[in-house]
């Protein structure tokens, strides 16, 4: 059953630009351009893109928080934004630069209030609850007014107070922004874990690639509002070139970068010494075997692809896709 | 969009978030005392210019200073009230570059009282307390004859007049869903609102009264009810009935106003801005 359904999902803005000195000029940008997609029960889907790609906002019309231009949208089978309010008591929203919390008080009473705002019976919340303290270690701070929160903890705070009305979907806005590595990690671990129950679809926009490798099997890559990408990253690798590194540590600098046919030379390190070849179709022993013609080897590493390699190329050639 | 069963619920959710308004401002107890005092000003003064005036005059657009009393009362009462319960609304453009307005979007709860609960000023009741301590001094003071309907119309003509003022705050507010710096705009009718009511409309003149006490309903706020309490005919030649229709304009009002929320959102959900 598909828990999220859009067709043709388009959103237009109107901005106005200064043009001359009292002018303005109205423009339309397309934020998002005719998106389909169809994720189903229990899926974790990476949702990204470079900036202004449109990420947010279609979050926000999944969420009813924006009415699309054209196309449609449906979550849990209801229409976002005329079915908003009780859409809302099926999902969860959590976005990284804005706050669910109440600023001033515990955290603790935040969670109390969203207990009456979701109208969830008692039982059921402090369950929810109980777990997510042991899951992202919440009781050393639980007591502290959200304000005073480090960024690692508050987003721990965020992402219970998504979760305590047991939402079908949980939407996530960029959750690790500004994180530090250990709390990244909690968060990532907390989510895998909420991943791996398999009743809840993950939806997880974000900037840093090592979340979706952690989390997502199935990554939607979009630019210009169009997506560009949909399948697993393994699929993303194979199509855009999945090309392996070799690492040629060398004794003495070579007097130009050697040409090896199907493996380019990407960087020259550590003035000439190192030397980085892209694998595209010569195997890692015919690179070896042609550089050792040339000179000494050291070492020899192999780099596995880096998907956030991958991403660059796509971001920077998205006009032949179609 | 309601449900049926879940109004008592809705109801409940609307009480935490008021209760966690009033806690989240306790816990800043001192400067919460300091405004509290402070907000009293602002109505003090309304009154005290009322007082200096008829310090040169004997007679304000042909009424008395206790007649006027009743007229200052129920503008100060009804504005303070107003701006307590929904005068925070005008910080919608900061609701929606701050991101809380998205926030309450995504919750199952209507959008405007979760704002006004979230941001209610709970330091401005000294304000409306002050007020309603001037509008019972006044309707005590004035020697107004009781009789049944005008007791209701006592209790009635306030509560209509908060209405005209929350909605008047609720649909400037509206206007900065489309353009993000009216917030003057808005102030100039709403405080503008409330110095117009705290004069009998007979001190206006032509066009000005024309346009404010009957195009915008100003004149039903506090004169025409004054005038049916004090049981005086209106020197505008205006029926006796008019000083009742309060109820009736302050529902018009809040129709509009609810009308203005709906349009307004439904302009942000498509522009985003």
């Amino acid at each position: 059953m598909n828990v999220i359904e859009m067709n043709g999902l388009r959103k237009e803005f109107t901005v106005r630009v200064k043009a001359g000195r009292l002018r303005r000029e109205k423009r339309t940008v397309t934020a998002v351009d005719g998106v389909d997609l169809r994720v189903e029960r229990g899926e974790m889907l990476g949702y990204i893109g470079p900036n202004g790609a449109g990420k947010s906002t279609t979050l926000k019309m999944l969420t009813g928080v924006l009415t699309p231009s054209a196309g449609h949208a449906r979550v849990c089978g209801l229409r976002p934004v005329p079915d908003r309010t009780r859409l809302a008591l099926r999902i969860g929203v959590v976005f990284g630069q804005r706050s669910q919390l109440w600023w001033d008080l515990p955290l603790r009473d935040s969670f109390a209030l969203l207990r009456h705002v979701y109208r969830v019976p008692a039982g059921e919340h402090a369950a929810r609850l109980a777990r997510c303290r042991s899951l992202l270690d919440l009781d050393e701070f639980l007591d502290t007014p959200v304000r005073q929160l480090s960024l690692g903890q508050r987003m721990r705070g965020e992402l219970t107070a998504a979760l305590l009305h047991g939402p079908e979907v949980l939407f996530l806005d960029e959750p690790t922004i500004g994180l530090d590595v250990v709390s990244k990690q909690a968060v990532r671990g907390f989510l895998a874990e909420l991943g791996r129950a398999g009743d809840t679809t993950l939806v997880l926009t974000t900037h840093d690639l090592a979340d979706i490798e952690r989390l997502c099997r199935r990554l939607v890559v979009i630019d210009h509002g169009q997506v560009v990408h949909d399948g697993s990253i393994a699929a993303l690798h194979s199509r855009y070139g999945s090309r392996r590194m070799v690492v040629a540590e060398l004794d003495a600098a070579l007097p130009a970068p050697p040409v090896l046919p199907g493996a380019p030379v990407q960087r020259v390190e550590a003035d000439g010494r190192r030397l980085v070849f892209a694998l595209e179709s010569a195997s890692v022993a015919e690179v070896v075997a042609g550089l050792a013609g040339l000179a000494t080897l050291r070492d020899i590493s192999i780099v596995e692809p880096d998907i956030e390699e991958v991403v660059a190329r796509l971001y920077r050639a998205p006009a032949e896709v179609g | 969009m309601a449900e049926p069963g879940t109004l008592t619920g809705s109801w409940r959710a609307y009480r935490a978030l008021l209760g966690a308004q009033a806690r989240s401002q306790a816990a800043y107890r001192t400067s919460f005392v300091v405004d509290l005092v402070g907000n009293m000003g602002a109505t003090v003064f309304d009154v005290v210019t009322v007082l200096v005036l008829f310090g040169v005059t004997r007679e304000l657009g042909g009424f008395t200073l206790r007649e006027t009393l009743v007229v200052v009362g129920l503008s100060s009462f009804a504005f303070a009230t107003a701006d307590l319960l929904v005068g925070n609304i005008e910080r919608l453009p900061r609701y929606v570059r701050t991101g809380l307005f998205d926030a309450v979007l995504v919750r199952p709860l209507a959008a405007l009282p979760q704002l006004l609960l979230m941001d209610l000023p709970l330091r401005k009741v000294s304000r409306a307390v002050f007020g309603l301590a001037v509008l019972v001094f006044a309707l005590v003071s004035a020697g107004i004859g009781w009789t049944p309907g005008r007791v209701a119309l006592a209790v009635v003509a306030p509560l209509a007049a908060v209405v005209f003022f929350a909605a008047l705050f609720v649909t400037t507010a509206t206007v900065s869903f489309y353009w993000v710096d009216s917030g003057e705009l808005a102030n100039s009718v709403t405080y503008g609102g409330r110095d117009f009511t705290s004069y009998p409309v007979t001190v206006y003149g032509g066009w000005f009264r024309a346009i404010f006490a009957y195009g915008l309903g100003f004149a039903f706020v506090s004169y025409h009810p004054a005038l049916a309490l004090l049981g005086r005919a209106d020197p505008l030649g205006l029926p006796a009935w008019v000083g009742w229709a309060s109820p009736g304009v302050a529902l018009v009002a809040a129709a509009v106003a609810a009308l203005a929320w709906r349009v307004g959102i439904r302009h942000y959900r498509s522009t985003g801005s």
